[in-house]
């Protein structure tokens, strides 16, 4: 097993996740499974070949820069879990 | 009344226009519908019975308007669409109560157009799974055999317009996930060119893959939605500022003469069931019947392209869902001491497994060090594929083949097992991963399991004209679907 779910619960951590103690030994496995089947990539031969991260290459695009009301505040902050009618609210950081 | 909902789109549009049927009994016969199937079918995440009779009655109020489209017609949407003062869950814990003030673009269009929305079809929870199952509500099931999926991730919206509760739905398609339920339900869907129809208001999963397309009961109905929602919009920097052709107009086509088929030998072998080819065979003599020539293609990189496809959209989706974080909007953890454990909380209470999966995978192929052997191998392999899609496209004009290897499976059957699941959309990622438009047309049903079968049509870049062309030509020379048999 390449990775062991130590590494599993490490990387969720990277992601603000926890994973379930009783399952991440399962986790692990599936996660194993998933990264062999990745692996088949490393047969293609992709010397010199540029990435493609997109089909819509190229897009970045420049506007005016004029404002817009597009919403207004309490719009905004009308789905947040707490607020104070001007700012979300958070626990408390320092 | 219920007869109503037995029509097409088309056809509904015919008697709305017509002054024949009122928006109101349009959406009173779709209501009727759902309040008759749902029981089974659990289509629906929530249904605007209230705005929907309303806005019925204010466009009759107002009366047919020949400039509006879909004038009258009630719509499903995806619960990933954001729709103004409705809530939308992606059938997720973490967004229950998300209620979003502003329309997606493809929504605002519709509603522009005269459509009315109905309801928001279920899903697999942030689009990810191939049957449904993900939802964090509850599985939806297959009309034709409430003991199968509906297909997915856009499994409400298919198993809805097959069973009769709407004339569209907007489905969205990551991987195949408007193609696999289409096809599993017996319906039409349409997954456009990337960049063809906007992106702004859909809850992005993997945003170099996703497309928002139409699923309807026919060729015609699609090509009318497409039309609607297609276009440039400059809240998307990815949809491309191109005419939208007249796809109405490109359906007058009579017959395939001219046309050459590409099928490749990587979708028509090992791996595909036995009624599955013989039903799609059956469909590809049909359109060399009718003029088509056909001439085989290689796809040499399909057996990669699952695994190209879920790096990437594993990567893009473990960036795409860090903003489900319990500060702006979405559950929180309420007893958290401090900023990080709520974070972490309301993140791992939110989420379900198959969505955390993915993070967590897609967290580990950017991280340092595996970037350039996964994220940036998979980009450069979706390269190559976009490359022999380019070289197949130049020997033939439309590459047909299943959408899927079976007909739809069992509920339950694939759950524990997501490799599994991953590979049910072998021949519709390439598509996603190219960026070119793909559609799935019923052909039949399958003579063993007597469950829909779909033929996926693939063009080039911006080619949906020809798709629905070509398409129309053969649903007319196919024998319609019976109604749905899980439905009695």
């Amino acid at each position: 097993m390449k990775i062991g779910p130590e590494e599993v619960a490490r990387i969720a951590a990277l992601a603000r996740l926890e994973i379930d103690p009783a399952k991440v030994g399962q986790f692990a496995e599936q996660f194993n499974d998933i990264l062999d089947y990745m692996d088949k990539l490393s047969e293609v031969d992709t010397e010199g070949v540029e990435p493609m991260y997109g089909p819509v290459e190229h897009a970045t695009v420049l506007r005016c820069d004029r404002t817009a009301r597009d919403c207004s505040r309490d719009e905004v902050l009308s789905n947040a879990p707490e607020n104070d009618g001007r700012f979300f609210i958070v626990p408390r950081i320092v | 009344m219920s007869r109503i909902c037995d029509k097409s789109l088309s056809g509904l549009r015919g008697l709305l226009a017509a002054g024949e049927v009122k928006a109101a009994e349009a959406v009173e016969a779709c209501l009727e519908r759902i309040r008759a199937t749902e029981p089974t079918v659990r289509a629906l995440i929530s249904v605007q019975a209230e705005q929907a009779m309303d806005r019925a009655r204010a466009l009759d109020a107002a009366g047919y308007d020949p400039d509006m489209p879909l004038w009258g017609v009630p719509v499903v949407l995806k619960d990933v669409l954001a729709t103004k003062g409705v809530a939308t869950t992606c059938a997720s814990k973490i967004l229950e109560n998300f209620v979003p003030f502003y329309d997606a673009t493809a929504v605002a269009r519709l509603k522009r157009a005269g459509a009315i929305i109905l309801a928001k079809a279920n899903m697999d929870e942030f689009a990810m799974g191939s049957s449904t199952e993900n939802s964090a509500f509850f599985p939806t099931t297959n009309p034709w055999d409430p003991e199968r999926v509906p297909g997915g991730s856009s499994g409400g919206s298919g198993a809805s317009v097959s069973a009769g509760q709407c004339f569209a739905a907007l489905g969205t398609d990551t991987g195949g996930s408007i193609r696999l339920p289409a096809s599993f339900c017996g319906v039409v869907g349409l997954k456009p060119t990337y960049g063809r129809v906007s992106r702004y208001g859909l809850v992005a999963y993997g945003s170099s893959l996703d497309q928002i397309g139409p699923m309807t009961r026919g060729v015609e109905d699609a090509a009318r939605v497409l039309q609607v929602i297609a276009g440039h919009d400059p809240r998307d920097s990815t949809s491309v500022d191109r005419p939208v052709p007249d796809y109405l107009e490109a359906l007058g086509r009579s017959d395939l003469k001219g046309l050459t088929i590409g099928l490749p030998e990587e979708y028509w072998g090992r791996g595909v069931s036995a009624e599955v080819a013989e039903s799609c065979r059956e469909a590809v003599a049909l359109a060399e019947e009718l003029g088509a020539a056909t001439v085989p293609v290689r796809l040499r990189l399909t057996d990669f392209a699952v695994a190209a496809y879920y790096i990437i959209a594993l990567a893009e989706a473990s960036s795409n869902l860090a903003r489900f974080d319990g500060v702006r909007y979405g559950r929180r953890d309420r007893d958290s001491a401090d900023l990080l454990d709520m974070y972490v909380k309301s993140r791992t209470q939110g989420f379900g497994e198959e969505v955390k999966r993915r993070i967590v995978i897609g967290t580990y192929v950017l991280s340092a060090g595996y970037y350039d052997a996964y994220y940036r191998k998979a980009a450069q392999v979706r390269r190559l594929l976009r490359r022999d899609l380019d070289a197949a496209f130049e020997g033939c004009d439309l590459i047909a083949g299943p959408v899927c290897p079976t007909t739809a499976f069992r509920l339950g059957h694939k759950v524990d097992d997501p490799l599994a699941m991953y590979l049910m959309d072998i021949f519709t990622i390439s598509a996603n991963l190219a960026g070119l438009p793909g559609l799935s047309l019923p052909v039949g049903l399958g003579t063993e399991s007597g469950l829909p079968v779909g033929l996926q049509l693939m063009g080039p870049a911006f080619g949906e004209d020809l798709l629905l062309s070509a398409a129309r030509v053969l649903e007319e020379a196919i024998a319609p679907l019976p109604a749905p048999s899980g439905l009695a």
